[in-house]
Parts: structure tokens; C-alpha cells; sequence
């Protein structure tokens, strides 16, 4: 079966991102399909490279780069949402003259239009938010 | 038709799982998870609303996020089946539609 995971919110500051980690994992050693993952409003603070977590913590970021290295995952950021919190990739900063990048190359920003094609695809789509 | 659905908050801080269980149809399944397991311990408040709900629903507590608050499965209502989360997905495949009460 196909499932497409959609994140509201930021890492350390609720367990959305802890809970949709799990249940993607889950899914994968279930033999499903994850056809993408996609941040939305605070959760694209999930795709910061430069997150650098206490040792004895959970590095959530790293954690999502290895499921998605491990099975070929579409992990995209909302665009919009990316912009007004200062996540940035190579085009963001050219197109909006920003100084740097933050965003783990693991991770694509892209539009809404993802998410919609995303739940269309998939069989379900399953929402973690607070 | 079926849909399961996941209550994320605690019944003493929001009112989501019970208008869940006020929305939900006859044969739906909901699943508690995050704060939501709370509402699954027996002895509470709400603890006659969830028994009365397991009349027509199916309810789901996740395992690990009553471990992560320190609440043993000896302390679930009876009727309320625990799950990890191989078994939400099993939830959420098996269901035609997956809804969160956020």
C-alpha cells in the first residue's frame, strides 16, 4: 500500500514529528510504499541541517536523513511555510539574495501542489500535527 | 466504509476525542496516541464516555506513548486494544481513510 505522511510541526516542541518518524519506519518494514513526506507550516524546522541536538538526544533531523538515504524517500518542504521561518536552499537564497543555506540535502523544498498530488497518489495519507 | 481515526490530545485539556467519538459512525475504529492515552486509563473522569463509545467503535491505545508516560498496559480500560506502531499502520492500511483530530 502507498502512504504519504504529512508533518505540521517542528521538532523538540511536539511529538508529531517523533510519532510520523515511527509510523513511516513502521510502514517501511511493513513492506508499504512511503510516496513522500511532506513538512508543513512549523515542520519544516524538521529539514535544518545545522541542528545540532545534546548527544544523549534523538537527533530528529539525522534520523529522518537516514530513513530517507535507507529508502529512497521524497521528503519535501513547503515552500511558503520554508520562506517566512528561514529554512533556504541553494535557489531560495539566490531568489531571495539570502547570505546562506540551511536546509539538509536530503530534504527538497517545493509547493503545496506536492502535498495534493501526494494524497492523489497514495492510498492513504496520514497526518501528524497538533 | 470504514475510517479510523487518531486522537493526539489529552480529554482533560481538549475536547477533540470527544467530538470524535461524537462525529465518528457506528464501526469506525479510533486510535488514542500521543496525549490521547491518557483518555484510555481506567479511573478517570472521562473513563464512563470511552466505555459507553466502545459500544459502537473500536478503540486503539499506542503502546509506546503509554510507556512514555509512564502508564502500564494493566492500567487500560478493558476493551481497549494496545497496539504498536506496526499495528497503527496495520490501522491505517486496513481502514479506507485515515482522519486526525488535531
Amino acid at each position: 500500500m502507498k502512504f504519504a505522511i504529512q508533518i505540521n510541526e517542528g521538532p523538540y516542541q511536539h511529538q508529531a514529528s517523533d510519532s510520523a518518524y515511527f509510523f513511516t519506519k513502521a510502514a517501511l518494514e511493513k513492506g508499504h510504499e512511503v510516496f513522500r513526506v511532506f513538512f508543513y507550516h512549523d515542520g519544516v524546522n524538521n529539514a535544518s541541517r545545522l541542528t545540532t541536538p545534546p548527544q544523549d538526544d534523538r537527533n530528529i533531523v539525522a534520523r529522518w536523513a537516514e530513513l530517507a538515504e535507507q529508502h529512497d524517500l521524497d521528503m519535501v518542504v513547503c515552500v511558503a511555510a520554508a520562506q517566512r521561518r528561514g529554512m533556504v536552499d541553494e535557489g531560495e537564497m539566490q531568489r531571495n539574495g539570502k547570505d546562506a543555506t540551511n536546509i539538509h540535502p536530503r530534504f527538497r523544498i517545493s509547493g503545496l501542489g506536492q502535498l495534493v498530488e501526494a494524497a492523489i497518489q497514495s492510498d492513504r495519507l496520514v497526518v501528524f500535527g497538533d | 466504509m470504514s475510517t479510523l481515526h487518531t486522537v493526539n490530545k489529552s480529554p482533560f485539556e481538549k475536547t477533540s476525542l470527544d467530538a470524535c467519538l461524537s462525529h465518528a459512525s457506528a464501526g469506525a475504529n479510533v486510535l488514542l496516541m500521543e496525549d490521547g492515552v491518557y483518555a484510555a486509563t481506567k479511573g478517570t473522569a472521562v473513563e464512563q464516555r470511552v466505555k459507553q463509545a466502545l459500544d459502537s467503535v473500536k478503540l486503539y491505545v499506542l503502546g509506546p506513548d503509554l510507556m512514555a508516560r509512564g502508564l502500564s498496559e494493566d492500567r487500560v480500560i478493558d476493551g481497549i486494544s494496545v497496539v504498536d506502531y506496526a499495528g497503527f499502520v496495520d490501522l491505517a492500511a486496513e481502514n479506507d481513510k485515515v482522519q486526525a483530530w488535531l
